[in-house]
């Protein structure tokens, strides 16, 4: 009998603990499926966020660092100049990246760290139990905006993709998302590019996955998906935003 | 013996050099000696002042509240520590830029315009290299040709300028009768 | 014997630090430990290494625990101020039992402070460096020749205890100049990093480094293992160095630069034969509390002298356990004590005996 679905070898075969319709699951199966296509899981090292992916360090067969919140790409920044022939990747989520991390995310791109950034949108904050996150939509309602995200309150919630784009550090900077099978090839074919871009040297690749949190929003899963197209991809257009292949001359710098 | 220093002026005056001087080639005598500068905000041309301790024994405080030397480069040095030199120490003044007179009768004083010997032979900037050589006269703390061949050690032979300039300040120093 | 040099303070630690084979600096410009971090800019590109100026303290830390956590040897270094943006890093790096060494170069404080000499981060270093039950392997050079010394120590006793180590220094020894013998580094069989996330090979486990564990249960365990480890460290590590004691009825304790104040002030007041010593704890944490118990025990008084308005003393009087009395004289916002009002206290003392 011929297999033609499994478990990819650098998915560690354990319980995850995400809830049900979460699409964590599939972010952690792309990128295990990348480091399997590239054969690199045991020249890569992981480094977990704090969020609701903060037991990742379990469910990679690759050597992992936990990271406190917002740091991750510090973290990541120690060990890859140590070891500039490893891969590096950080798994964090919207609070981690875009709030309290924000320094750390905009420099380590800046500099061109070659490292991959897997960035996870769900527009709220999950392990907390749904409070506001910087990427929260307006009029969104959670647990710290009751009455829903109000601009001239809240804030605006930030693009990071678009604000990495403009900096030079930056090889790769694209949107996906994974609530359709042709998303998921196209979130999967650019997590493989943010990967082979560390093997090139070219500069930082941040991969942002726009991503369900039925609980916290208080939909089905399957609403979930809906409201990631009605209600998140206009506000958070995907594409590529910076691909350093595209321009001419090559490395970022 | 310990002898202990105090180096104080302007910012920019070479104030820290000097003390270094002293410092280095009391190392390489073999003595103990410790260099503390005050820092700050001041990096360039306000107060600036070393301590400097030479000794035969272990060297305690590094801070000089009361030096056996006091080199004074500028007006506020000069009446900020005039007082704390100790009795039978050494006072010594760039006349050119301290317009003024020790009233102390317990202190030997020298008093060169080293700022002005530096500017009529064209070494600007080296007064601090001059008031070093009267340092050495008046004080015999060190043999001149040791000091002279410290102070040029670690300075490369491509300057030569620079070499000609500090024997040049040392010798105006040394051999101006005060 | 190799020739001294006349360095500064600052530049000797990090002359060292490459000299015991570091070859990564992660750092943040704040006076006055700058010396360091360009000593290190300078040099680490010429021996194969790197220093690397992050975009705060709090990156610069994270930096070095990610280095650390793969394994190599690395050095980063602040001022008081920085040291607190620093403790979250430094509390993650401590709950990973992760070796590295942290230079606390001190300034007055507290809030912006000043910039000159102070030891008012002592309970920071020896108690809240970060939050939860750890320690840091603490060092109090009191001269140039022992920044060197020291920030040798430092790296080796993290590494074998796999633990963060601190040098608490302080503005005017990071920038004063005194002669330097960097002689052999001493050599120690030190512990394979083993745990070292730095890419498995496909050749063993992966190794995972971290600091959660939701289970009270197994954190307390955790925490527990690491106290024995702590206990150990107490039992073996704890130094400090006698200075006239054996006869002395009042004994002085006192670290880094106020030591030398402290010395200066006793050979005056032996001369006016008042019988005075000093102990100078070389190790802040672990405390050298045998010492500073056997000391109370002989002495009629105890002297705490700092740049604080009295940190050790605490730690001065839980090791002296009412011996005999224990005082305090000390000097804050970046003023340094003189030898002269030590004098003045030891006199003072001197007389209620």
């Amino acid at each position: 009998m011929k297999t033609v679905f499994e478990r990819p070898a650098a998915l560690s075969d354990v319980p995850l603990h995400y809830c049900p319709g979460c699409t964590h699951g599939i972010i952690h199966r792309l990128v295990a499926e990348a480091i399997d296509e590239l054969g690199i899981a045991g020249q890569t090292v992981g480094v977990a966020s704090v969020g609701c992916s903060v037991f990742s360090y379990n469910y990679f067969e690759c050597d992992m660092v936990q990271a406190a919140h917002g740091r991750a790409p510090a973290v990541a920044t120690g060990i890859k100049r140590t070891h500039p022939d490893t891969f590096v990747f950080t798994y964090q989520g919207d609070g981690d990246l875009a709030a309290i991390g924000t320094a750390e995310t905009v420099h380590s791109a800046t500099r061109g760290e070659n490292i991959t950034i897997i960035f996870v949108n769900n527009a709220i904050y999950g392990m907390t139990g749904g409070q506001m996150a910087p990427t929260t939509l307006p009029g969104q309602v959670t647990t710290t905006s009751p009455y829903g995200r109000d601009r001239a309150i809240q804030g605006n919630p930030i693009r990071i993709c678009e604000m990495l784009s403009t900096l030079d550090g930056v090889a790769l900077a694209a949107r996906v998302s994974v609530d359709s099978p042709k998303n998921v090839m196209q979130a999967k074919k650019m997590i493989l590019k943010a990967f082979k871009n560390q093997e090139e040297k070219k500069g930082l690749s941040i991969v942002e996955v726009l991503s369900t949190c039925p609980t916290n929003w208080g939909l089905s899963p399957e609403k979930a998906l809906e409201w990631v197209r009605s209600d998140m991809i206009p506000y958070y257009p995907l594409g590529v935003y910076k691909d350093i292949d595209a321009i001419k001359g090559g490395a970022a710098k | 013996m310990t002898t202990a220093m105090l180096f104080a002026g302007f910012g920019g005056q070479g104030i820290l050099f000097s003390g270094k001087q002293m410092a280095k080639s009391a190392m390489y005598a073999g003595k103990n000696v410790s260099w503390l500068p005050s820092y700050g905000p001041e990096m360039r041309g306000g107060a600036a002042n070393c301590s400097v301790i030479i000794s035969d024994e272990e060297v305690g405080s590094p801070l000089v509240t009361a030096p056996d030397i006091l080199v004074a480069m500028n007006l506020p040095s000069f009446d900020k520590f005039e007082a704390s030199v100790k009795a039978g120490g050494w006072l010594i003044v760039d006349s050119s830029l301290i317009n003024k007179k020790s009233s102390r009768t317990d202190i030997q004083t020298c008093y060169i315009p080293a700022t002005a010997l530096a500017s009529e032979n064209q070494i600007e900037g080296m007064a601090n290299v001059i008031i070093l050589g009267q340092l050495l006269k008046i004080t015999g703390l060190f043999d001149y040709d040791t000091f002279l061949a410290d102070m040029l050690r670690g300075i490369p032979e491509s300057k030569a300028a620079l070499i000609e300039k500090n024997k040049k300040a040392l010798q105006l120093g040394y051999s101006y009768n005060a | 014997m190799s020739e001294k040099v006349l360095m500064k303070g600052n530049e000797a630690i990090a002359e060292a630090a490459i000299q015991c084979g570091c070859r990564y600096f992660f750092g943040y410009p704040i006076t006055p430990q700058t010396e360091l971090s360009e000593y290190l800019a300078k040099k680490m590109p010429k021996v194969g290494g790197l220093c690397l100026q992050a975009e705060s303290e709090v990156a610069a830390i994270n930096m070095t625990m990610g280095a650390a956590a793969s394994g190599v040897r690395v050095i980063t270094s602040s001022s008081s101020p920085g040291i607190s943006l620093k403790s979250e890093g430094i509390s993650y790096i401590a709950g990973c039992d992760l070796p590295c060494v942290i230079i606390n170069i001190q300034r007055g404080g507290p809030g912006l402070g000043g910039i000159q000499p102070s030891q008012a981060d002592y309970y920071q270093a020896t108690r809240g460096v970060g939050h939860g039950d750890l320690r840091l392997l603490v060092f109090a050079p009191s001269s140039v020749q022992e920044m060197a010394q020291l920030t040798s120590e430092a790296f080796d006793l993290a590494d074998i205890y796999r633990m963060p180590a601190m040098i608490l220094a302080d503005g005017a020894l990071g920038q004063m100049m005194e002669p330097v013998d960097f002689g052999a580094i001493p050599q120690r069989e030190l512990p394979v990093k083993d745990w070292a996330a730095c890419g498995h090979e496909n050749k063993r486990k992966k190794n995972i480094v971290n600091s959660l564990y939701i289970d009270p249960q197994e954190l307390e365990n955790i925490v527990d293992q690491r106290y024995e480890r702590y206990a150990k460290i107490e039992e073996n590590e704890a130094r400090c160095e006698e200075y006239l004691t054996d006869d002395a009825d009042i004994v002085l304790v006192s670290f880094g630069i106020t030591a030398r104040v402290c010395k200066t002030a006793i050979v005056a007041a032996r001369a006016e034969g008042i019988k005075v010593g000093m102990i100078r704890p070389i190790t802040l944490w672990p405390f050298p509390k045998k010492a500073i118990y056997a000391a109370a025990c002989r002495a009629k008084a105890v002297l705490s002298v700092e740049m604080s308005k009295g940190q050790m003393v605490d730690d001065v009087r839980l090791a002296a356990n009412g011996q005999c009395p224990v005082e305090f004289y000390g000097r804050t916002g970046g003023m340094i004590p003189t030898p002269d009002a030590v004098l003045e206290k030891i006199r003072a003392m001197q007389a209620q005996l």
